[in-house]
């Protein structure tokens, strides 16, 4: 090794998986030949490489299982019928709570924290294809207005763009005893993350970040002013924290 | 929209052999890939056009796949890994039974360190398009190779080959 950097674990990875130009290559053979510990150690691996081909690769020549192609075929309408129904259903559901409305109070149990009611609607709701939110985010202004007319304090959707978060949309909903309301974003992958905004807090009580966890979904809830907000995403807790600070500064600026 | 179709479907067979890896069931590859076509399918409109098709794919399978995995750690479905083992024809009975303890030895692996080997070993993909596909920075893909090359290595020699090739 008379010139260049020293060889590294790195170097000798890419070596395995012949990603280093010829004169990189002749530097970690040359180290090679004066290691053998790590010489044996990469033959090693390329051999797994090579058995890991040779145990997988004939799944490639094997016929194509027909259900998976039709996947493919799904037509938006098919879809669509599928969601008529279910929109019947809520139509008949809602109708039924309207009829009782004077009897009982349609609201989530009583025995839900705020941040497992964000928890719950953010279960329901982001799986939705094709109605994952009432109003979309090309209707931003109109959607911000309604939400904070029906709360009754300014709510506001967060800019989450530079975090590639874009706004899909949002919704109202049944909070335990005012309504909430329920931003959702998406990145790139579709990963999705939702806001929910409600009022059923004990008001002016500035509290720090908490955080919960129910069912693989993360929350980390807080309250700012009137408002009570709970962020929640399928996301390890590390990752969410950023968003949620985020959210913080944004709502505050 | 028409060719995006005719896209996904010639990823099919890569994203089968993947998944058939990484499950080690067929019954389950299938499903796995079956949700991840359902979703990619569903979400076509986000895949930015001229980017790498197959990476966005295999992308949604790692979500899809940890997403099962943690609904399911409650109740993990132990399957063995020799379901899906198929002695490729040709070989002989001595490389038939380094690939059976090859596919053993990678059940026992971490799912962390899985996914990197096969993405690399298997798939040849670059560092930084699995670094990509895993949401992870580049130096966490480096290392987890190095550990779970490491880490291979120890269990296939580790085993005990004598018992493990009479039974």
């Amino acid at each position: 090794m008379s010139h260049g950097k020293p060889v590294e674990e790195f170097d000798l990875q890419a070596y395995v998986d012949r990603r280093l130009d010829p004169a990189h290559r002749a530097e970690v053979e040359e180290y090679l030949a004066a290691h053998p510990d790590q010489a044996e150690r990469v033959r090693a691996f390329a051999r797994q490489n090579a058995m890991l081909q040779a145990l997988f690769d004939p799944v490639l020549a094997q016929p194509v299982p027909e259900r998976l192609p039709r996947v493919l075929e799904t037509s938006p309408d098919r879809r669509l019928w599928r969601y008529f129904a279910m929109a019947a259903s809520l139509a008949v559901a809602l109708a039924i709570g309207w009829i009782l409305r004077g009897e009982q109070r349609i609201s989530p149990p009583p025995g839900l924290s705020f941040a497992e009611q964000a928890a719950v609607a953010h279960v329901i709701y982001t799986p939705e294809v094709l109605h994952p939110v009432e109003v979309g985010a090309a209707q931003e202004d109109h959607l911000v207005k309604w939400l904070t007319k029906r709360l009754g304090e300014p709510v506001q959707a967060p800019d989450l763009g530079k975090l590639g978060y874009r706004l899909i949309g949002g919704r109202l909903l049944p909070g335990r005893e005012k309504p909430a309301a329920q931003f959702m974003y998406e990145d790139a992958r579709g990963q999705r993350l939702t806001l929910y905004v409600s009022t059923d807090v004990t008001a002016n009580q500035e509290t720090a970040f908490r955080y919960a966890r129910k069912d693989g979904v993360s929350v980390f809830y807080w309250v700012d002013g009137p408002l009570g907000y709970a962020l929640s995403a399928e996301t390890p807790r590390e990752q969410l924290l950023t968003v949620a600070e985020t959210v913080y500064r944004d709502l505050n600026r | 929209m028409d060719d995006i179709k005719e896209l996904i479907t010639e990823q099919i067979p890569r994203l089968r052999r993947y998944a058939h890896a990484l499950t080690g069931n067929r019954v389950r590859a299938d499903d796995l890939v079956q949700d991840t076509l359902e979703r990619s399918w569903s979400r076509r409109h986000l895949w930015r056009r001229g980017s790498d098709l197959r990476a966005w794919l295999f992308a949604i399978m790692h979500n899809v796949f940890v997403n099962q995995l943690r609904k399911n750690s409650a109740a993990p479905g132990h399957v063995p890994f020799d379901e899906v083992f198929d002695p490729p024809s040709g070989s002989s009975p001595d490389e038939a039974l380094e690939l059976r303890d090859l596919a053993s030895a990678l059940e026992r692996l971490p799912t962390e360190y899985r996914e990197v080997l096969l993405l690399v070993g298997l798939e040849q993909m670059r560092y930084e398009d699995v670094a990509e596909i895993l949401g992870v920075p580049l130096g966490t893909v480096m290392s987890r190779l190095s550990r779970g090359r490491d880490r291979l290595r120890a269990l296939l020699s580790g085993q005990p080959p004598v018992l493990r090739r009479i039974k």
